[in-house]
């Protein structure tokens, strides 16, 4: 078609003159196609070919592996041998599993998609916008904020819409700052982890949480073992010069376990009551807000709430991280304009809203 | 004359995207996936309200299915943490199986019912599940050719 054709001109002699951008480079003639993790707007980091999701800060997370690893491996090589000569060969194989299980976990909660909310495509934004406009009316004055109120299960949930995203966030949902994301059944965003902290990923990281507090446990338990037996055959100095790995594993396990121990039992009791992080510090659910209030997502007794939260359908992650970007997906006109584009793509919009008027050629 | 698309690819090359309607999620229920029935104003002149409403109902009820909490994901829940979660590597989890029959029954709801009609269901999983985007498109050849015309003058005036 005659408008097709001269639009297609146009598109090569404007790519031409200005810097190419990751929006157009699809574009072009023959261009290797892009995978959707390249493309993503949110600030989080992919490795092995979006394989990996992280966020941008993970100063702390290697320093969580690096504290479990030098730990474990100098359990494993100053105190298991004593231990399994003198007591039993079965610690260093518990010791070895819990190990292997604390890492699982951490990797799988580190790596994995939290939740992630993709963002609005152009066309859902506007048709959003557009029902908003309707329901405030178009006063000149600014809109008040964006909320929508829904009843689940008898009570009254404010959906607040989410101005980055251009969505109404579901319930439970909240933007991560951090991340630039909006995460479903949002609990917090971990340092220690390098990651959101979601629906996807809690089973994990409370599974993380628990198993670490085992082991911390278990080593500080055998490490003290360890020292008490050395210092009945040599005394206690002795003991300690012959051992000082297990003195620095003493040290770390001591300051770790309150912690540890004290966050499994918060999530515990999170995971029993079915809140999250969130909305237990904002105390969304707690009766001191109103006699009436009441948190509706829990099942009515805590062994119900548990077997949701951690053998419940684990959902698949919406963001498509190793699909390749379409450029080709037909698209309405921007309202900006004020013409009807046919079979116009996103590339091409952002072109003719962007650009000033080229002299014809 | 109706317009009668006999393929998808026939009615994405021969007509243009007029609009599109969102579905949008139902909450009343909690967090699990619902989307609302209610019959949007713009398909009045294009469809029956009970085929729309069979769509949406059973496309609910595979959601349901999906995140059903029960024996099932029970045992698959206590499966995958007894062995570190490395089972999912070469399993599917029971979501995704559901998620691949929803991807049929919608490329057939789209073939039988919505193309022949000038519609176009796009799978809620590619918009993130937060809407159902059904696309009413609008034959290029007879009843666009009006606003067709004036959008031709529109883009050579730039």
């Amino acid at each position: 078609m005659h408008l097709g054709e001269s639009m297609r001109e146009c598109e090569y002699s404007q790519i031409s003159t200005r810097s190419s951008t990751p929006m157009e480079t699809p574009y072009k003639k023959r261009t290797p196609k892009r995978r959707k993790w390249e493309a993503f707007p949110g600030r989080n980091k992919f490795y092995c070919d979006g394989r990996i999701m992280m966020a941008k800060q993970t100063g702390v997370f290697y320093l969580t592996l690096v504290l479990i690893l030098v730990t474990c491996g100098l359990f494993f090589v100053f105190d298991c041998p004593f231990l399994a000569l003198q007591l039993t060969p079965i610690i260093p194989v518990v010791g070895g599993a819990l190990f292997l299980f604390v890492l699982g976990t951490l990797l799988r909660t580190s790596f994995s998609d939290p939740g992630v909310l993709p963002r609005a495509t152009p066309d859902e934004a506007a048709d959003l916008e557009r029902q908003i406009d309707v329901a405030n009316g178009s006063t000149g004055y600014r809109p008040p904020p964006r909320t929508k109120e829904v009843v689940i299960n008898g009570q009254t949930v404010k959906l607040k819409y989410c101005f980055t995203c251009k969505i109404f966030r579901p319930p439970r949902a909240s933007h991560c700052s951090l991340c630039d994301n909006c995460v479903e059944r949002f609990d917090h965003h971990c340092p220690w982890v390098g990651n959101c902290v979601g629906r996807r990923n809690y089973r994990f990281f409370y599974m993380f949480i628990l198993s670490l507090s085992f082991l911390t446990i278990f080593i500080f338990a055998f490490v003290i073992t360890h020292i008490i037996l050395l210092s009945h055959q040599s005394g206690f100095l002795n003991a300690l010069k012959y051992s000082p790995a297990s003195v620095l594993e003493v040290v770390v396990c001591f300051f770790s376990v309150w912690s540890i121990v004290g966050l499994s039992g918060f999530h515990t009791y999170l995971i029993g009551s079915n809140q999250t992080t969130n909305e237990d510090i904002k105390g969304s659910w707690s009766s001191k807000r109103g006699k009436d209030n009441y948190n509706p997502y829990s099942y009515g007794n805590m062994f119900t709430n548990c077997c949701a939260a951690l053998c419940g359908p684990l959902p698949p992650s919406l963001i498509d991280r190793r699909g390749f970007v379409e450029s080709d997906a037909p698209q309405l006109a921007q309202p900006t304009n004020g013409m009807t584009m046919y079979g116009a793509t996103q590339s091409q919009q952002s072109h003719m809203a962007a650009t000033t008027p080229l002299p014809s050629s | 004359m109706a317009t009668e698309f006999h393929n998808l690819q026939e009615l994405r090359h021969s007509a243009s995207l007029a609009n599109k309607v969102f579905i949008q999620r139902d909450y009343s229920e909690g967090t699990t996936c619902k989307f609302q029935t209610k019959f949007p104003s713009e398909l009045e002149s294009r469809m029956e309200r009970t085929l729309f409403e069979d769509t949406v109902k059973t496309l609910n009820n595979f959601y349901a299915e999906a995140e059903k909490i029960g024996g099932q994901s029970y045992l698959e829940g206590c499966l995958a943490c007894a062995t570190a979660y490395l089972i999912f590597l070469c399993m599917e989890t029971r979501y995704e199986k559901v998620l691949k029959k929803i991807a049929k029954y919608i490329q057939e709801q789209n073939e039988k019912i919505y193309a022949p009609r000038g519609l176009l269901i796009t799978d809620p999983v590619e918009r993130g599940m937060r809407v159902i985007e059904i696309s009413i498109y609008e034959d290029r050849g007879s009843s666009g050719s009006s606003s067709g015309s004036s959008s031709v003058s529109g883009s050579t005036a730039r």
